[in-house]
């Protein structure tokens, strides 16, 4: 018997006695004669009566075995439980994986209940609920595959997912994905556990043990940091000034100064798009004067160059000539890649760095609307915005996002212009949600809904009320228009989610079936009454799921 | 040898909770239901509102509604689930599944509880129905049990001579083939491969004896199992070998050890106990699949009884068995013992309430004890397998690759089964135990435990399934 089983408290006379049956059983009894059988034609039935004995004794004489060593238990989860509906829904949920066999392709009228899984993690988070332990499998499994569920996930499934984490190598990502591998952090006063987990932990220890702290104390992360920096790989350098992003100070200004020379050109790179992040830094100061000689208010060539009236200004630029060592100490890249004229990458780079705050000054007072109506000679104009774009984006100012988005129903707004749809997605998150929104929903309403699906999906959810009517407007006139409604699946599997429920009885009115008309495609109105019809059970769904978790 | 007595879970256990008639399932109740994968994964999706309407509940325990489907007009699906021969669907729908991912929707839409199914009173086409299939049941219930097929019973005993002496032939043939075996070497075995024994399989069917055929089969896959196999091969011959003995000299046998031989040879019997008023609670339900058959086996616990009870439905290949219980709820019903010594299983017979949660729990015993069930019950049984226990008050632990269930009271422990440490259920047990005790319903036996439900420990909570 193998050791895992439980013991057989047999002699060692019966123990040697079941061995010469087995023996005798393997060779054959032609070969070898059990203990106290004759030899014979009744050989092998001597043989199997005696083991048929054998046995049920050594069965009958199971025992347990001796423990092995207990786990350890896992940490107590304070949070209430979740009320009993919750509880069933999130089985629901659950139950329906991808990758469970079965469904068809088609979408059907039902809901996909697996999108509603991000929601309700939200949703039951956001009240404090603690996740039932039996469910902690399938929800590890869950997220094990989606790795944009892990956060919500993890942080709902609390102390005991990490506790079976380290009992299960397929879930080892949870121990990854939580700071410290799910051991407690030291604390703020722990300064030795600190000093020691940080000298002799994991790299990816370091890195979460980094982030905790400079979650907590961002002083006290950089100068932790700057014990062992002269030290570090360059590899790991990089990352762990990557994590000063986060809570970025302009205490933090020295040390990415001396990080500027640092041997290493990614690391130097990194100090310097952070440095040019803190808009009162030295680094801004002198990347605003590099940028500001290259860009000039003219007003005598005025007339010849933008064919306005007299006396309009014009934005006159001169690229830089070269590209010189202070430049390049700044973080500025002096090889363009391919395809690309030297003089204008430096120049996107030198603007990009460059506060924003510095141009109206240089521009004679403008504001940034101001600044951004002004005509551009020589076709600069492209390349100059653009880099305004990338630094609204990088030094999060919501003035100049809004100045270079212009109003949500010109023409250039749907068009390829001078700022891409995913530049403008960007410069839509420096905004607050409900201008988001309201943008948003003024594109919707002059553009439709070809080119919305990415601006949406930086929208908040709920989306307002006014976005929510835009999108639903929209695809009633697609529908109207009589083209099929998966050429618009994106945009309704993103209706499903972030519409706000309380919308499903304004959509009652297109459940059914409509009338063909003329020229619309066959059958389509059976199918988008079917799509209308998951949104409308979808957005019920989610009423019902966040009424369940506020019981 | 010190008693083994029964802890009580819960003490002065009460039955309030069964008074409280149309109490909803739970989703993983429902989703028990389902035929297979893929009605499971189907039916979860019709669980929302979007495609019903019209949907209601009575307090009979009646569930309707119409599905709107890829057609023009809706299915009416219709569950009657307080028959007393279990859930019962009806279905417009063409699918051969049952029950129906309508079914399952309709179900689980009614668990979810969310109002999208009021009381109400049902509809003409699901009333039609209902009253019909009452009508029937209670027609079957007046023409009593006493519905024997054939009337001739000289015949049936002809029948039966016949059989009998075809299976003594076929155990006839089966002892000079382990004979054979032994006397050339097991280690033939390892070379002689699957045919051999799949050859002498039919053979045994041949012989009328189903149960020396599945033996027979099982002897086949042992070589190929791992290391100690020749420990296996031979237990599992002399075993073999012992039931073929038993059959021969049947005669001189104890009445109930005779019948025990019988059901494992394979000679069908019937549910002859007396019928036994109980509450039952529904300790585990899980399928066993081969190519041709799928097996589904309940545990059963009477709260007053005490007893247990194993309950087998079968399904064709590929089709769920009709009978479905959900685990950790409880009804009141008759339940019929078959004949034989040891042998725990039962017939289900009238149903008196509908399933409906409780707070009974199995009575716990420590692991100690346990093991010395498993080997009582081989005295009865001596081709026992494993033996149904409730272990209290126990927390499960890794070991090498493999893990234990111990005792939290003591330095003793059982290991699992190998196919329960592969088994998904036993994160689930991992994870409700958190690293402190459990209550844990398995089969206990010579392969190690099986889990098959777990309880939290303390306070009222729902019973997992681990299977």
């Amino acid at each position: 018997m193998n050791g895992s089983r439980a013991v057989t408290p047999m002699g060692s006379a019966a123990a040697s006695a079941w061995e010469e049956l087995v023996t005798a059983a393997l060779l054959g009894t032609e070969r070898r004669t059990p203990p106290g059988c004759p030899p014979g034609r009744q050989a092998p039935v001597t043989l199997l009566d005696a083991a048929a004995v054998e046995t049920v004794r050594r069965r009958a004489g199971l025992r347990p075995a001796p423990a092995a060593a207990r786990l350890e238990p896992a940490a107590a989860d304070p949070r209430p439980p979740l009320p009993p509906a919750a509880a069933r829904r999130l089985a629901l949920l659950l139950a329906d994986r991808p990758g469970t066999p079965g469904g068809s392709g088609r979408r059907g009228t039902a809901p996909d209940l697996m999108e509603l899984l991000p929601q309700w993690l939200a949703a039951a988070n956001a009240h404090g609920f603690a996740a039932p332990p039996q469910v902690l499998p399938a929800l590890l499994d869950a997220a094990r595959g989606r790795t944009d569920l892990r956060p919500a996930a993890l942080a709902f499934a609390g102390p005991r997912a990490l506790w079976l984490a380290r009992l299960n190598p397929d879930w080892r990502f949870a121990l990854r994905s939580t700071p410290g591998g799910g051991a407690a952090l030291p604390g703020a006063e722990e300064t030795e556990r600190i000093q020691q987990l940080w000298q002799e932990g994991l790299f990816a220890e370091r890195v979460s043990l980094l982030a905790a702290i400079r979650a907590r104390e961002p002083a006290a992360a950089r100068e932790l940091l700057e014990t062992t920096w002269a030290t570090e790989r360059a590899e790991d350098r990089l990352m762990f000034l990557d994590s000063l992003r986060m809570g970025l100070r302009a205490e933090d200004e020295p040390f990415l100064e001396r990080a500027l020379a640092d041997r290493s050109r990614n690391v130097r790179a990194t100090a310097a798009e952070l440095l040019s992040a803190l808009p009162d830094s030295a680094l801004a100061a002198r990347m605003a004067v590099r940028a500001g000689a290259c860009v000039a208010l003219d007003h005598a060539n005025s007339a010849e160059a933008g064919g306005g009236t007299r006396g309009e200004a014009v934005l006159v630029v001169e690229a830089p000539h070269e590209c010189d060592a202070g430049m390049e100490r700044d973080g500025v890249v002096a090889k363009a890649p391919a395809g690309r004229g030297e003089r204008s990458w430096w120049l996107g780079q030198l603007v990009e760095a460059a506060p924003l705050g510095s141009w109206s000054g240089r521009l004679g007072g403008r504001t940034p609307e101001k600044i951004v109506a002004l005509p551009v000679a020589d076709d600069w104009q492209g390349e100059l915005h653009a880099a305004w774009c990338r630094a609204a984006v990088r030094q999060r100012n919501a003035d100049w996002s809004r100045a270079l988005l212009g109003a949500p129903s010109t023409p250039e707004a749907g068009g390829p212009g001078a700022v891409s749809l995913a530049e403008r997605a960007k410069l839509l998150a420096t905004l607050d949600s409900a201008e988001r929104a309201a943008w948003v929903a003024g594109f919707i309403a002059t553009h439709g809904l070809s080119e919305a699906f990415q601006l949406l999906g930086v929208c908040a959810v709920p989306w307002a009320p006014p976005l929510g009517r835009a999108v639903v407007d929209a695809l009633n006139i697609a529908r109207d228009a009589g083209s099929y409604p998966w050429s618009f699946s994106g945009v309704m599997g993103l209706a499903e989610r972030c519409l706000d429920p309380s919308e499903a009885d304004r959509l009652d009115g297109l459940l059914a079936i409509p009338d063909e008309g003329e020229d619309a495609s066959p059958g389509a109105g059976s199918y988008w009454a079917e799509a209308f019809q998951r949104l409308v059970g979808t957005l019920r769904l989610r009423a019902a799921m966040a009424e369940e978790l506020r019981n | 040898m010190d008693r083994c007595e029964d802890r009580l879970s819960v003490p002065g256990s009460t039955f309030d909770v069964m008074t409280q008639q149309g109490v909803r399932w739970t989703a993983d109740q429902v989703l028990a239901l389902a035929p297979d994968v893929s009605s499971r994964k189907a039916g979860s999706k019709l669980g929302a509102s979007g495609p019903w309407s019209e949907a209601g509940s009575s307090d009979e325990g009646t569930v309707w509604g119409l599905c709107k489907g890829s057609g023009s007009k809706p299915y009416q699906t219709v569950v009657d689930i307080a028959d007393a021969t279990g859930p019962a669907y009806k279905c417009s729908c063409p699918s051969r599944k049952f029950p129906c991912k309508h079914a399952l929707g309709l179900l689980l839409l009614w668990a979810g509880g969310d109002g999208a199914v009021p009381r109400g009173e049902a509809p003409g086409w699901a009333e039609e129905w209902l009253t019909g299939r009452r009508k029937r049941a209670e027609e079957k219930r007046a023409a009593g049990p006493a519905g024997s097929p054939s009337g001739d019973p000289e015949a049936a005993r002809r029948r039966a001579e016949r059989r009998a002496e075809r299976i003594t032939a076929g155990a006839t043939e089966l002892e000079q083939r382990l004979a054979d075996l032994l006397r050339g070497g097991l280690a033939t075995a390892e070379q002689a491969g699957y045919g051999l024994w799949e050859e002498t399989a039919a053979r045994m069917v041949d012989a009328q004896a189903p149960g020396l055929a599945a033996r027979v089969r099982e002897l086949g896959a042992i070589p190929a199992s791992g290391p100690g196999w020749p420990v296996r091969l031979l237990e599992e011959c002399a075993l073999l070998h012992l039931l073929d003995r038993g059959w021969l000299r049947r005669d001189e046998l104890p009445d109930g050890l005779a019948a025990t031989v019988r059901s494992r040879i394979g000679v069908p019997g019937s549910a002859e106990g007396p019928p036994v008023r109980d509450h039952w609670l529904v300790l585990a339900q899980y399928e066993t699949a081969d190519a041709r058959l799928t097996t589904r086996r309940i545990w059963l616990h009477g709260a007053e009884s005490g007893r247990t009870a194993l309950l087998l439905s079968y399904g064709a290949a590929g089709r769920a068995p009709e009978l479905a219980l959900p685990v950790g709820l409880a009804f009141e019903a008759e339940v019929s013992a078959y004949p034989g010594a040891g042998q725990l299983r039962a017939a289900l017979g009238e149903r008196f309430t509908p399933p409906a949660p409780t707070e009974v729990r199995p009575p716990g015993t420590t692991t100690t004890c346990a093991a010395e069930r498993y080997g009582e019950a081989l005295r009865a049984d001596p081709w026992l397998d494993s033996f149904p226990v409730t272990l209290d008050r126990v927390m499960p632990v890794p070991v090498g690759g493999s893990w234990q269930l111990a005792d939290a009271d003591t330095d003793l422990a059982l290991p699992l089964a190998p196919s329960a440490v592969a088994h998904p259920g036993l994160w689930r047990l991992v994870a409700l135990s958190g690293g402190g005790p459990v209550t844990v319903f398995g089969e206990c036996g010579h392969r190690g435990f099986t889990p098959l439900t777990a309880w939290p420990e303390g306070v009222v909570g729902q019973a997992v399934p681990l299977c």
